[in-house]
């Protein structure tokens, strides 16, 4: 997987610096996504995360330090569905459809848009859902919306932000099948979460971000009790399980230390 | 029956209804926008910016439309560049620009007399003096307004619906901003004789919010909101000359009324969908590449 000659660099960050104002988001991160790539981006509210999928996206050029792309890579973006405004009068087909911005620019789908926005939804399994409203759906139909919308471009990477921020256990998996599904097939994705045991620990790569990149690699060598407390800045407890790692927040009350299982999105 | 169509002998009347229903179709195709992207306030404040512009275009003599149309297109990329950047106290500002701009119109009357156009006329509205240029100025209006919708729709609605994957996508949102502003500035330019600056925000909020009740569909709203539009106008128009009342008056009351029947056939599923309708909805933040510290 990480054979240097298998795989295609789609992009590539040297010492990238961002900041909003006088205030550094971002500091000489390197980062390296590659074709094969299936990454999450972990760290504490604030830490850079969403800035950082930004600048993948290009929508944020940094200050310093250079972003260098694959010629005509194609992006897939799927903002956080908290930032979505369910209540907007736009089908499922309609809400796909706007992924299509180049070419024809009337109103109305031609019939090979239709066949298009069909032949997405029916890979996703939502194609019954076409002339739905987007609130008519369950949590894991609503990303499923949006992650064919994002794939109507026909991306090499897929960005997503907070994926299963603020959605249910059965949603959670839901998605992370798909996501590993569309991997399979070839897509690459870097996507950020909160969820270390839920979603981080599932995943072959991650980066751990405070705004510099603290650690890097596979779950079991990034989910550290040293890499985590120099991500959030608190000590925390790691145990096995299924082969997995788990993480535990250590909450220290006077002379006793109780180990809680870490909250979702704490 | 004979009533109702003997107005219709006098041009005035007949000009009035023409401008009326174009004034309603384009104020409920442009409201569609306007409320989704929360903009009601602004679209409020817009109406009474322009009316600085007609006080000083009617005292100076110059073309209502010209004056006003400069002024008015001003006041709005002005507003839509202090909302894009989402300056702290953008409501503020956006308040006391329009508010001043209003108040100065009023001042310049106060000190120079009502000279030129009706100053009732484009407080509340009113179908006496609606010229042919009128006529013809709405028709246009609502003619390039539709042209700039139906080549437009496509980063219109991604840029409405979800600014920030637009930009993402190469959607140029703040151009799409800009030219939603420069619509809206001449929608409430070529309907402020009819309808009233007082009472234009009314015009672009309800047909727009009556058609969300009765769709999920985006277009079908856009398509619902002009017609409704039309319809309020007309029967508003009509109203306000049998009743002896103010047109814009009349015109905001006939879409009320509507919005209660809808309501009455709807209920709470209709409603509902009105709900959170603008939430999220903000301009793309231009700032959002970071600066240099």
């Amino acid at each position: 997987m990480t054979d240097r000659h298998l795989t295609t660099e789609l992009l590539r960050l040297d010492r990238v610096t961002c900041s909003y104002g006088a205030t550094p988001v971002l500091v000489n991160v390197d980062l390296t996504i590659t074709d094969r790539q299936f990454t999450g981006i972990v760290g504490p509210s604030g830490s850079g995360k969403t800035t950082l999928l930004r600048v993948l996206l290009d929508a944020v050029r940094p200050v310093a330090g250079s972003v260098h792309r694959k010629d005509g890579l194609r992006i897939g973006y799927v903002p956080q569905v908290d930032a979505i405004n369910w209540s907007f009068p736009v089908t499922v087909a309609e809400c796909v459809l706007m992924a299509r911005m180049r070419g024809r620019l009337l109103p109305w789908r031609s019939k090979a848009e239709k066949g298009e926005v069909l032949d997405v939804l029916e890979r996703l399994g939502i194609e019954q859902l076409a002339d739905r409203h987007i609130r008519e759906l369950s949590g894991g139909q609503q990303q499923r919306v949006f992650i064919a919308r994002a794939m109507l471009g026909r991306p090499e990477l897929l960005l997503m932000d907070e994926p299963t921020s603020g959605v249910d256990v059965r949603t959670r998996h839901e998605v992370l099948h798909l996501l590993e599904d569309l991997h399979q097939n070839g897509l690459a994705i870097v996507l950020t979460t909160h969820d270390l045991n839920g979603m981080a620990a599932h995943l072959p790569h991650l980066v751990c971000l405070n705004t510099e990149v603290i650690g890097k690699g596979t779950p079991r060598e990034v989910l550290t009790a040293e890499v985590l407390e120099r991500t959030y800045g608190a000590k925390m407890r790691i145990l096995e399980h299924a082969g997995m790692p788990v993480v535990l927040d250590e909450y220290v009350a006077g002379d006793n230390v109780v180990a809680l299982r870490r909250k979702a999105g704490a | 029956m004979d009533t109702l169509l003997a107005p219709f002998e006098f041009e005035f009347f007949r000009n009035g209804v023409v401008v009326a229903t174009f004034a309603g179709a384009l104020c409920g195709l442009v409201g569609v926008y306007v409320v989704l992207k929360g903009m009601s306030y602004i679209g409020h404040g817009l109406s009474h910016a322009i009316f600085g512009g007609f006080a000083a275009s009617s005292l100076l003599g110059v073309n209502f439309l010209l004056g006003a149309g400069v002024w008015g297109i001003a006041s709005a990329l002005m507003i839509n560049g202090v909302t894009r950047r989402r300056v702290i106290g953008a409501d503020a500002a956006i308040g006391v620009i329009t508010t001043a701009s209003f108040a100065l119109g009023l001042a310049m009357f106060a000190i120079f007399g009502r000279a030129g156009r009706s100053f009732d006329a484009a407080l509340f509205g009113s179908i006496l003096g609606v010229s042919r240029a009128d006529v013809w100025a709405v028709i246009a209006v609502t003619a390039a307004v539709a042209l700039v919708v139906f080549f437009f729709y496509r980063p219109l609605l991604f840029t409405t619906f979800d600014p920030e994957v637009a930009e993402a996508s190469g959607v140029p949102t703040a151009r799409i901003d800009a030219l939603l502003m420069v619509v809206l500035a001449a929608s409430i330019l070529a309907t402020m004789q009819v309808l009233g600056v007082t009472l234009i925000a009314a015009t672009l909020v309800i047909p727009a919010t009556v058609a969300r009740m009765l769709t999920d569909s985006f277009s079908r709203m856009l398509l619902l909101a002009t017609g409704i539009g039309a319809v309020t106008g007309f029967v508003g128009m009509n109203l306000s000359y049998h009743l002896d009342v103010q047109s814009g008056p009349t015109i905001v009351l006939v879409g009320a009324a509507l919005f209660g029947i809808v309501f009455a056939i709807t209920g709470r599923r209709g409603l509902r969908r009105t709900v959170g309708m603008q939430e999220h909805a903000a301009p793309a933040v231009a700032g959002l590449r970071p600066a240099a510290p």
